[in-house]
């Protein structure tokens, strides 16, 4: 059969053929290689070939091509085939010429392969229902627990077919999926969906409320830890007390010298009416005055949460004594004075 | 080898394909029913037979032929292990086009044809690839009724084409048309019937007559 392709078209045009594609003897020859030349340099390095290791390997490469390139992937490497090479799909026929697969033809084989698996795993279903109604046998139906798991993404899909696939391509392949779920016998094709769906680990942590603690002396305390801007602190809060605040060794009246400082301390207790009655031993360090301050309290109120009921810690919640403050410094910003402030604009 | 490929050559019927269906087989499966008369195509006049109550009846006479001279020449194709390619653009027909094309060991395309499949192949493909030798349309109209894109790129490449052609269909650049109803379920499945058993007919001839010379 003569096909006439003018000279001028037979020039390889090199970068429309796509990436490279690498023939299975090619990459186990590749393989070949690395084992051979993992033994080489195993003699080099005066070790032991049998169990010369990755980490081996690489730090005996680092040794000898000291590279000073910051880019890692740049540096010589040597690794196993497998990891070098991407994975791709091997040339697609055989030596006289045949695709090995049957829908090669149509440009999209592993896609659309999946599609024909999952219409006769359909059409099974619908026999399968057809039999039952045939002999008037009622299915089980047991509800499958559609919360609990998602389908696959797409780029999920994409990387277990090998192949690109469109938006529409995956939104008929799921719109399929779901047929099959919804049939009232789909039950039997269970392992073949479990193939393309995923678990959804829970995802509303429930904040654990420690339990309290007790010292020696049998006292009841419990511990939280609070940020603010560079702020970091510890607090200890022990029951059976006299409303004593120490920080970082030193009085709360000496360290906090200012009134409002003082005031964002009290506030838990104050909230919660137990101003006299937990003694606190907290460590802070970093930020400023107020922003210790401001650590500190929610270090205490995280620790008072141990000793009260769960309203009253939902209580605290919603007045945001446990609420981490997220606001910090501003970047200053290129062409302007400070994060806001711009230059003094002159008019001429 | 040279005999192997000649010698099927100098007969009429090497396979004996017309065993495989009778006149009545095609009754049965409602092969002669075409469309409505507004429908039918200008080309499609000399298979017709008449038409009754406004709808097109197909003349099994002359599908009896074509369908002896489509089959016969699959098999010539199979026999040398040409790459066959089943095409069908019907929803309903796509599984079974397909069970049948992987049950024969050959290939099908019953999803949307990509424009340069055939004329951009060593692009698309990939480079190197092989052409299929043979294109057997099980309907050759596409889904918004026009004539498949198919037929076309297989005359520009140069691939002979056989097709089932309904009273709608143009038939003029299939190589091996055969006048018949690609509507029913009863009608696609007798086709695949026909199709499957010539090629595996033919595939098996194959390879006995290689052990043969083998032997000898």
């Amino acid at each position: 059969r003569l096909i006439y392709t003018p000279t001028a078209v037979q020039r390889k045009n090199v970068g429309a053929s796509g990436p490279e594609k690498y023939t299975e003897a090619f990459i186990k020859k590749q393989i070949e290689e690395f084992n051979l030349g993992k033994r080489h340099l195993a003699n080099m390095m005066g070790e032991d070939p049998e169990t010369f290791t990755q980490e081996d390997i690489d730090r005996a490469i680092a040794y000898l091509f000291p590279s000073g390139l910051f880019d890692k992937q740049a540096r010589p490497m040597m690794k196993h085939p497998t990891e070098i090479f991407p994975e791709q799909r091997k040339i697609q026929w055989g030596e006289d010429g045949r695709p090995f697969h049957f829908l090669f033809y149509t440009g999209k084989q592993s896609y659309y392969s999946l599609m024909h698996e999952t219409y006769e795993k359909v059409l099974n279903v619908q026999k399968y229902q057809d039999q039952l109604t045939a002999q008037d046998l009622t299915s089980q139906k047991e509800k499958r627990n559609l919360a609990g798991s998602r389908w696959l993404t797409k780029i999920e899909l994409e990387e277990m077919l090998l192949e690109k696939l469109s938006d529409n391509d995956y939104l008929r392949f799921i719109q399929l999926l779901q047929k099959l779920v919804t049939l009232p016998c789909g039950d039997i094709e269970e392992k073949y969906i479990q193939k393309f769906s995923k678990e959804i680990p829970a995802q509303l942590q429930k904040v654990v409320i420690e339990p309290l603690k007790y010292d020696e002396r049998g006292v009841a305390f419990s511990t939280g830890e609070g940020t603010r801007k560079t702020a970091r602190a510890t607090a200890v809060v022990y029951d059976n007390g006299t409303g004593k605040i120490t920080v970082n060794g030193i009085d709360m009246l000496h360290y906090f010298p200012v009134l409002q400082d003082r005031e964002q301390l009290l506030f838990p207790f104050q909230f919660l009416d137990r101003v006299g009655k937990h003694d606190m031993v907290c460590t802070v360090s970093g930020g400023g005055r107020s922003a210790q301050a401001g650590a500190i309290r929610l270090a205490s109120a995280k620790a008072l949460r141990s000793f009260v009921t769960e309203k009253e810690a939902e209580f605290m919640r919603q007045a945001g004594l446990l609420t981490v403050d997220p606001r910090t410094k501003e970047r200053k910003k290129p062409g302007q004075e400070g994060a806001r402030r711009k230059f003094t604009w002159k008019k001429r | 080898d040279d005999k192997l490929l000649s010698e099927p050559l100098s007969h009429p019927d090497f396979f004996n394909v017309k065993e495989l269906f009778s006149l009545k087989d095609l009754f049965d499966a409602r092969v002669h029913l075409g469309h409505k008369k507004g429908c039918r195509h200008r080309f499609m006049e000399p298979y017709i037979f008449g038409c009754r109550l406004d709808q097109d009846i197909i003349d099994l006479d002359q599908t009896m032929q074509h369908l002896q001279l489509a089959l016969n020449f699959t098999a010539h194709i199979a026999y040398r292990k040409g790459i066959i390619l089943f095409i069908s653009r019907k929803r309903q027909f796509c599984h079974l086009v397909e069970t049948m094309a992987q049950e024969c060991g050959e290939y099908a395309h019953t999803r949307y044809w990509q424009g340069g499949l055939l004329t951009n192949a060593h692009i698309q493909l990939g480079s190197g690839v092989r052409l299929p030798d043979l294109l057997i349309f099980l309907s050759s109209l596409n889904n918004v009724f026009e004539p498949h894109v198919a037929i076309r790129d297989a005359a520009k490449m140069n691939i002979p084409t056989v097709g089932v052609v309904d009273t709608n269909c143009n038939p003029c650049l299939i190589t091996y048309p055969i006048p018949g109803n690609d509507d029913s379920p009863t009608a696609m499945e007798l086709y695949c019937k026909l199709f499957r058993m010539a090629i595996i007919r033919a595939k098996d001839k194959r390879r006995r007559s290689e052990v043969f010379d083998d032997l000898q």
